[in-house]
């Protein structure tokens, strides 16, 4: 009998598939194994062989995508942005979707789950102290309510990782992702001809590019050791210099008192890519180190800083 | 004729690269070269320190250092020339300046210069300009974990273990020790750090203060308002810097490292008395 390799492959589901890091990740992904895609947005386009489904994770048709294929992992990337829905959606989707996402690995004996976080989690705060371990507690919902989906996702796929260990449970939590295709508040900041910046704040930041990360996600994935990890080069910038890095004309926003940049923010719908909630992030560093991942792992970024706002820069110009 | 000239003179005239040039001198250019600290690719570190900024403040500080307080410094062949370590000095002269001009003496010293890290207070983030400036020379603020994870990245820090209880003292209290934190030393052992010892002279007398105003620092949330000259005063600075010093101890108590506490601040003593023996006028 001739050897089936097709089923001999693991089958990995992939969420957030339309997003542009889940984009990357199956693509590295494609071949070696049996990949899965689904969004919540729409159905993505995907080879002929990757079975895709538009489904909301916190809906029950969810569910016929393990009854039907025999899915050995998952790569939970699929997530709302704040400003794509409203606070109520935003937590149904990324919190109670990502609950019962762990419960049906548990319930369809997934033997490993990682979970896309962020650095956000860590909250922005003058009192931070720089190069943040993975056991710093999470601050970021004493910011704002609009992240307490972020943190209770965090907290939720924690005590998964430590009541079932058999889950193989591993949280990325990477600084601000950056690249062609990328649509978080970040990017579309720094894709714009003017970005605001707060009078007299510029923090340090730490910047990735989507390819890198999808990178980390796939070399943690492969070697399949279960732990908290945030994803980080070993490079810093002040953001008001990564606005100008990445040629956008800065637009200064008085700063004083706090309230004055969250209406200005709120008045001109800046939603997108200034948003009220994210306001302290654009004025007090939240500095993580990534060394944990890095020698666990034996990553390393390959594109610079240069790199990735270089990126920015030509988009502009091709745009001109 | 020679109005014409004048105008000739303003209308070339650009401050800000001659300036750049006198503040920014070969000398001070040359130090921040040989300084052996790991930058990211645009000159920043994780705290926010910026070569750019640096050079800038250096330029600044080095004239102050060489022509308003004209320091003598002894002792700077103690300092290694990289590795880990703790500076510990007297606090005095309710301005930070002790700080700014052993920051000095560490950037350009001759026998291989190094760039001290400051541990500021926690409202300094909060300031707009000021805590990003402060940030981009080198001072970040006094957490814990901050500290660990510049020692254990081969940085200097200074630490002033007497706190404002030594800046903010009075000049009838000049020269006399107040009591020493014990964070230094943890952090010494934990982090198996060797510590210089430095005796300051001399800025005690830039600002000498006859009262502080409790009550209104009290209201502006600041440590103490003294009843002092407006601005630093022009008086001479002695730095003596000691021999590096290691201590062990398996910190079964506090008592130990209080006793170790004890042994620099006898130090510091001794490097106080040595400094103002070698001050022959104040100002």
């Amino acid at each position: 009998m001739a050897a089936r390799p097709a089923a001999a492959k693991k089958t990995i589901l992939v969420t957030g598939a339309a997003g542009s890091l889940a984009k990357r990740v199956i693509a590295r992904l494609h071949g070696r194994y049996q990949v899965i895609a689904v969004d919540f947005r729409q159905k993505v386009e995907t080879d002929a062989n990757i079975p895709s489904y538009k489904v909301d994770l916190h809906k029950r048709g969810f569910e016929d995508i393990f009854r039907n294929h025999k899915i050995d992992a998952v790569i939970h990337i699929g997530r709302f942005f704040a400003h794509e829905q409203d606070r109520q959606r935003r937590y149904n989707a990324n919190v109670l979707g990502t609950k019962k996402l762990l419960e049906l690995c548990r319930k369809y004996f997934v033997k490993q789950v990682m979970i896309h976080s962020t650095y956000y989690v860590y909250g922005a705060s003058p009192y931070n102290p720089a190069l943040l371990d993975e056991d710093a507690p999470l601050k970021a919902s004493e910011v704002t309510q609009d992240l307490v989906d972020s943190v209770e996702l965090e907290s939720l796929a924690q005590i998964y990782l430590w009541k079932y260990p058999e889950l193989n449970i591993t949280i990325l939590r990477p600084c601000n992702v950056l690249g062609p295709g990328v649509r978080n508040s970040m990017s579309l900041l720094l894709s714009r001809g003017i970005a605001p910046v707060l009078l007299g704040f510029s923090p340090m930041m730490q910047f990735l590019h989507v390819d890198d990360m999808a990178d980390a996600v796939v070399v943690a994935f492969e070697q399949n050791k279960p732990g908290i990890y945030n994803v980080a080069p070993e490079d810093w910038v002040a953001f008001q210099e990564a606005v100008t890095q990445s040629g956008c004309s800065k637009l200064p926003i008085p700063s004083i008192p706090p309230v004055l940049p969250k209406m200005w923010s709120n008045l001109l719908n800046w939603n997108a890519f200034f948003p009220p909630y994210l306001i302290n992030y654009f004025k007090y560093p939240v500095i993580i180190d990534g060394r944990l991942f890095r020698d666990t792992f034996g990553w390393k970024p390959r594109r610079s800083l240069n790199d990735i706002f270089g990126y920015y820069r030509k988009s502009k110009l091709l745009a001109a | 004729m020679a109005i014409k000239d004048v105008l000739r003179g303003l209308a070339s005239f650009s401050p800000g690269e001659s300036l750049y040039r006198k503040i920014v001198t070969p000398e001070v250019e040359a130090a921040i070269e040989k300084i052996p600290k790991p930058v990211g690719s645009f000159g920043y570190d994780p705290w926010g320190y910026n070569e750019n900024a640096v050079k800038v403040s250096l330029g600044v500080t080095k004239w102050l250092y060489d022509h308003y307080f004209r320091v003598t410094a002894n002792g700077l062949e103690n300092i290694p020339p990289n590795g880990r370590l703790l500076i510990i000095g007297n606090h005095s002269g309710q301005l930070p300046m002790d700080g700014v001009l052993l920051g000095t003496a560490l950037a350009t010293n001759p026998h291989g210069p190094r760039a001290a890290r400051a541990m500021i207070e926690r409202f300094f983030p909060t300031v707009p300009y000021l805590g990003n400036l402060l940030n981009s020379i080198g001072a970040v603020i006094g957490d814990p974990l901050n500290c660990a994870k510049m020692l254990e990245s081969d940085e200097v820090i200074i630490v002033f273990p007497e706190g404002v209880r030594g800046s903010g003292k009075l000049y009838k209290d000049r020269y006399k020790l107040q009591r020493f934190g014990n964070g230094f030393m943890h952090l010494a052992l934990t982090h198996k750090t060797p510590i210089i010892p430095v005796g300051i002279v001399g800025c005690e007398e830039t600002m000498p203060a006859v009262a502080n105003i409790a009550p209104l620092a009290k209201i502006l949330g600041v440590p103490y308002v003294p009843v002092a000259p407006p601005f630093p005063l022009p008086a001479r600075v002695h730095l003596n810097f000691g021999k590096p010093m290691q201590f062990k101890c398996n910190m079964e108590s506090e008592d130990e490292v209080t006793a170790l506490v004890e042994e620099v601040k006898t130090e510091i003593r001794r490097l106080i008395a040595l400094g103002l023996e070698q001050r022959k006028e104040i100002y």
